[in-house]
């Protein structure tokens, strides 16, 4: 018998594995859900999915009485239009900062501690903050998720921009570059695949704040409704929506590793198995 | 080997000193080095002559005394005037064996930018082709550098440190890494450079027989004088400054007892 840390599961296992869990889950879930509607049909905490499927068709499908909009892709569009511009504005200001504190010395010194401060500031402690200066629309909550993830990504390039080895900026300058050469043609191609790991990292923070946000003053968004929701106990309708930004998220997540695969396969190349 | 003998060395130090704190590197150094040499230096770890190295190359300052470039102070940050190959990390991971090699003429044809299109793309292209060639990666220029195997990396370092046409080629230990079969490769292809571009190198090897080979001046580095009781007191200095012929393959007596010490 060999060791348990030299025990590999075939690929077959690995997937029959993999897939195991989310089954028993599901399966408990069903149970459960069953035993509690046969005591109490009207029982809303365990919905089964006969009954999230209805909440979600009527959410999805059709038209607002009130309104005349599809409740369900408008609080997508909304909460999405939300993360993406925060996340990309945050990537920007991030990445920018990172870059210039980790490759140019004379601007560590003076925004390297500020950095370091503003990163430990707790964002959700900001947020009332921002309510008050930029009112209660969107920009308060796209500020939220700026707040919140761009000191994090500028501390982790900046970091990255530190590991690139010296010896590729010495032989940089040997080649005859200047400055700006130097960060365009060496730092910034080798920070982009590091760029969207770390945006990969932050995109749960970023769902976090945005949801957060949405959940305390909005008038739609997938956050606004499951929190708007939550006074009927309507758990047929927050359970898909929790479903349906955990998709979201993993594809969001999918499409960024898939870019930087493509886009940097010489990054890729070297840690691929 | 002749070294073409001009009015001023291409090469001076006089009474170079470099300290760290209290920490004496080197001390009184002088020497001249004129062109078209080829410089080996050995010694022991920490002895400075990579702290040498790296005053040539102008990554570091001297503390007092000159180092001089053709008579006058030598640039005081890297420039083309002098390619550089270290052990390792010399080379652009993000860019293929031929992008690593002309982009050094993007750095000199598209100040702003560093990039090239077109048709200046292309002719700078052809001379990178040429120069691939001539170190052997000819089959690899579309390659990116972790495909390449170590020998193959640092002889791209070097097409890469040459495509500027340095003066002066300085080589950080640049085989230290690599297979003995490999080396004696790579050894015939540094002379072949060295003689083809007339180029001045200054070479950082812990191999002795090495230095012995490849140079036509072999320094050793060691401390004069030594404090027992406080080591830093004393810097180094070239002990050893030998003609190396290349007929001759014999090692004097005191550099063996020196190797012994390596």
């Amino acid at each position: 018998m060999k060791r348990l840390i030299n025990l590999t599961p075939s690929k077959p296992a690995r997937l029959v594995l993999g897939i195991l869990p989310f089954a028993l889950i599901i399966l408990v879930y069903i149970f459960a859900s069953d035993a509690r509607l046969a005591e109490n049909a009207s029982d809303k905490l365990l919905p089964s999915f006969g009954q999230m499927g209805e909440a979600i068709n009527s959410y999805a499908l059709e038209a607002s009485k009130r309104t005349g909009e599809y409740l369900f892709w408008g609080d997508t569009y909304s909460s999405l239009k939300r993360l993406l511009l925060g996340m990309g504005i945050a990537a920007f200001f991030g990445f920018s900062f990172g870059l210039l504190t980790g490759a140019i010395p004379g601007f560590y010194a003076p925004v390297a501690p500020l950095l370091t401060v503003i990163s430990l500031v707790p964002p959700m402690a900001l947020l009332p903050i921002l309510f008050i200066v930029f009112g209660l629309d969107e920009l308060s909550k796209v500020a939220l998720i700026v707040i919140g993830v761009a000191p994090c990504i500028a501390r982790d390039i900046q970091r990255c921009t530190l590991e690139i080895p010296q010896e590729q900026i010495i032989k940089a300058q040997t080649l005859g570059a200047s400055s700006l050469q130097v960060l365009l043609r060496v730092y910034i191609p080798q920070l982009l695949p590091r760029l969207i790991s770390s945006v990969r990292l932050t995109l749960g923070s970023g769902w976090l704040f945005l949801i957060a946000a949405e959940a305390i003053a909005s008038t739609d968004g997938l956050g606004y409704r499951i929190f708007l929701v939550r006074r009927y106990l309507s758990m047929d309708v927050i359970l898909p929506y929790v479903a349906w930004i955990t998709l979201l998220a993993f594809i969001i997540d999918w499409l960024l590793l898939k870019t930087s695969q493509k886009c940097f396969s010489w990054h890729h190349q070297g840690v691929k198995k | 080997m002749n070294a073409t003998l001009s009015t001023t060395p291409l090469i001076a130090a006089k009474n170079l000193w470099k300290k760290y704190g209290n920490n004496i590197v080197l001390e009184r150094m002088n020497i001249t080095v004129n062109a078209g040499e080829f410089i080996t230096m050995v010694g022991t770890s920490g002895c400075g002559k990579s702290t040498f190295l790296k005053m040539l190359l102008g990554m570091e300052e001297p503390t007092s005394g000159e180092l001089l470039l053709d008579g006058k102070p030598i640039p005081n940050e890297p420039d083309q005037s002098r390619g550089i190959v270290f052990q390792q990390y010399s080379v652009f991971p993000h860019l293929t064996v031929l992008e690593n090699v002309i982009i050094a003429r993007e750095f000199e044809h598209a100040p702003l930018f560093g990039k090239l299109f077109g048709s200046k793309k292309q002719k700078v292209t052809e001379e990178a082709k040429a120069l691939l060639d001539s170190v052997g990666l000819a089959p690899a220029i579309n390659r990116y550098p972790h495909e390449l195997s170590g020998g193959m990396k640092q002889r791209l370092a070097i097409a890469q440190a040459l495509i500027r046409q340095p003066r002066i080629l300085l080589l950080d230990e640049p085989f230290g890494a690599l297979d003995p079969g490999i080396r004696a490769d790579m050894h015939q292809l540094i002379l072949k450079l060295w003689r083809e571009h007339d180029l001045t190198v200054f070479m950082v090897t812990h191999d002795l027989s090495e230095g012995f080979y490849l140079g036509t001046r072999l320094w050793v580095f060691d401390k004069l004088r030594r404090d027992p009781h406080s080591p830093e007191a004393y810097g180094a200095n070239i002990t050893y400054d030998l003609p190396v012929t290349r007929k001759t393959s014999e090692i004097p007596e005191a550099i063996k007892t020196a190797e012994i010490a390596l």
